[in-house]
């Protein structure tokens, strides 16, 4: 898994998922069609038109792979959407020097990258686009780098195993069922004495 | 030898190892897996996909609360969209063989309210939910935490979930809390402390002579926003006040089972010894009422105190974050909060719609009027409560002092079942968030305990409780 991409940028702490999505958009019962309720409230007015300012309407915006943002990425409630709409607008990353433990999972689950880098780094990329807004960033998941044309090496952490899924395409449920007889032999011990919802 | 001293986070991990394997994250067994309608219909469309069933339908349980509406049950769900979500569920659960709490029955009411209520949550267990006030199941010493969809897939699926340790947070509070302050103030008072990313990647343990003191209902509270502050999940080690309130439960064992239970709950607690990765306290004497200025639940201050000022804050990201919080808010830096005029109040949510947070509001709105220019909605956690609520009349005190008595749902926590604020208007909110819009689009919340915002509907402004005992 590799991209290079220009970076679209919100830089704005503690963005939560209902800014990512918000709830009223969440009575759909499918994956479909999320991309474009991707920070509806920020992004739209009031009779629906977008506002023409806010990054994410950019063309520049819609062509990039890769978003930053502020501390604390995706805190707030557990959605998927979140994540289901971040990938369907185009992204593939989220650069911030922090992610709520339930985004990061989700987005692991549906190859967003959450890339996390030191508040230097955050600060030196921030620099570096502000001197050149057309700079393009490199994300290699394999070599856990990210890098641009003038900047450093950075060698951003990942769970090793989601990264070996990331890379490898595995099917978590997939993954977890070939556990059966460990599953089932850890039900009959378990279940021996303790009760179930039935009794 | 003895076995190395450990904390109740280590104990429910350790005896949900399924299996291990070096790299990989550990095979986490589930216990309880509650199921709402917003976050299921993938996953259970991704079950039938792959040909699965739910492994065991007999830990599983499913209700409505988010998108369903609050309104008299004899009114049909008006929302086409919201209709059709709580029908999938219906057809899920039924599909499936997932017991179910539906729309029109007697014990319908917020997921996180009827767990417990109904004896389904037990100290020990491992609890999921597609949803992150999952935590408030901690309050029973379960390990209970959010997952997203493919996470309730691969539960429904398998029983089990992929998961690594988190470290452990010991949050002790020590002491009694004053008159007027409430369970929700130390929560409210450890988001501001930490702030709401203090405790990524943690799970706490609340200690402490003061949350010993809690009721299990308080307990609930406190738990419910562990994710508030950052944390995945929060606990509270069970003791005599979790059997007492589990004991008779629907679901809870019985008989020789419930002895065998207890003894089992008894190992528990936290061993003498046991080290935490990160440890805090906070002095149960010093808290005020709390009530949050911002938008996100880490803003927030005692009442007395005054709205911050962007401008003393040296970080530049986090200066731009509270100068963007304020103007949303349409608050003044340096004005206290109290005396802020208001247009709604909510008493709900799974923070604060328990039996006891009725008593609480209705303690203050008994005799008194609620003031005319504010909306007060009271809306119970689940119809058991309704009902509770109903035999000892507070009903009566609510719609006496002029406030809306409605049916048990998520409500006004979360903008999408109808109930809702409109742009610009402030709420005094007994739920959990206060992000921008999180109420309804342009809505401007103060969250608060059911006490504060109880006095602040009678007087129409924010309202430190106190003047009002
Ligand atoms: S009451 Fe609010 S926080 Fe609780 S489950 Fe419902 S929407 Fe979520």
């Amino acid at each position: 898994m590799k991209f290079e991409s220009t970076v679209t940028q919100i830089p704005v702490d503690n963005i939560d998922t209902d800014q990512i999505i918000p709830a009223r958009f969440l009575k759909t019962i499918s994956k479909d069609g999320l991309g474009d309720q991707l920070f509806f409230d920020w992004r739209y007015n009031a009779d629906g038109s977008p506002k023409p300012e806010f990054i994410l309407n950019t063309e520049k915006a819609k062509a990039s792979n890769v978003l930053l943002a502020g501390d604390n990425f995706g805190c707030g409630s557990s959605r998927e959407h979140a994540p289901w709409a971040l990938s369907q607008y185009g992204f593939q990353a989220v650069i911030s020097t922090s992610f709520a433990d339930i985004f990061k999972q989700n987005s692991l689950k549906n190859r967003l990258v959450p890339l996390v880098v030191s508040r230097e780094v955050h600060q030196q990329l921030r620099d570096a686009l502000a001197a050149n807004p057309d700079l393009k960033v490199s994300v290699d998941v394999e070599a856990q780098t990210l890098t641009w044309s003038g900047g450093p090496v950075e060698q951003f952490p990942i769970d090793p195993f989601a990264k070996h899924c990331l890379l490898a395409g595995v099917d978590e449920i997939g993954y977890v069922t070939q556990h059966e007889a460990q599953i089932a032999a850890y039900e009959a011990e378990r279940f021996a004495t303790l009760n179930t919802l039935t009794n | 030898m003895p076995s190395k001293p450990r904390t109740i986070i280590e104990k429910v991990w350790d005896n949900h190892i399924v299996a291990e394997r070096e790299g990989a994250p550990s095979l986490l067994f589930i216990d309880l897996h509650l199921v709402h309608e917003v976050t299921s219909p993938q996953a259970f469309s991704g079950l039938r996909q792959r040909g699965l069933k739910v492994r065991r339908p007999d830990l599983t349980f499913a209700t409505v609360d988010h998108s369903t509406p609050t309104t008299p049950r004899s009114l049909p769900i008006v929302d086409p969209i919201a209709k059709a979500q709580v029908a999938q569920l219906e057809a899920n659960a039924q599909e499936f063989g997932i017991p179910y709490f539906g729309f029109q029955n007697k014990d319908q009411g917020i997921v996180h309210v009827i767990g417990p209520e109904n004896g389904l949550t037990q100290p020990g267990m491992t609890v999921v939910c597609g949803d992150s006030h999952t935590a408030t199941h901690g309050a029973f010493g379960a390990l209970a935490f959010g997952i997203g969809t493919s996470e309730v897939e691969m539960v429904l699926a398998t029983q089990c979930l992929l998961q690594r340790r988190s470290k452990s947070y010991e949050v002790r509070v020590d002491g009694s809390l004053k008159k007027g302050v409430a369970a929700k103030d130390i929560i409210l008072a450890l988001c501001a402390k930490i702030g709401i990313g203090g405790g990524t990647g943690c799970v706490f343990e609340y200690t402490g002579s003061a949350i010993r003191a809690l009721t299990m209902e308080e307990r609930m509270t406190v738990c419910n926003m562990s994710i508030e502050a950052g944390a995945r999940a929060g606990l509270v080690a069970p003791d005599d006040a979790t059997y007492e309130y589990l004991a008779g439960r629907r679901f809870a064992p019985k008989g020789a089972k419930w002895d065998e239970a207890v003894a089992k709950w008894r190992q528990l607690p936290t061993d003498d010894g046991a080290a935490y990765d990160h440890n805090l306290s906070i002095d149960a004497d010093s808290l005020e009422p709390m009530i949050t200025f911002g938008t996100n639940p880490g803003m927030g201050m005692a009442i007395s105190g005054a709205v911050p000022d962007p401008s003393t804050i040296a970080d530049p990201l986090e200066r731009d974050s509270l100068r963007k919080a304020l103007a949303y808010m349409a608050l003044e830096p340096g004005k206290p909060l109290a005396g802020q005029k208001i247009d709604v109040v909510f008493i709900g949510s799974c923070t604060n719609s328990r039996l006891s947070d009725l008593r609480a509001a209705a303690s203050i709105l008994k005799g008194r009027k609620v003031s005319e220019k504010v909306r007060t909605m009271v809306v119970p956690g689940s119809q058991e409560i309704k009902r509770q609520a109903e035999a000892e009349g507070l009903d009566e005190v609510f719609r006496a002092a002029g406030a809306e008595w409605r049916e048990a749902g998520c409500s006004m926590c979360i903008a999408m079942n109808g109930d809702q604020l409109t742009p610009g208007q402030y709420s005094v909110s007994t739920s959990n968030r206060n992000f921008e819009g999180r109420q309804g689009k342009g809505g401007r919340t103060f969250l608060a305990s059911p006490l504060t915002a109880a006095a602040s509907a009678v007087t129409g402004v924010v309202t430190d409780v106190r003047t009002l005992l």
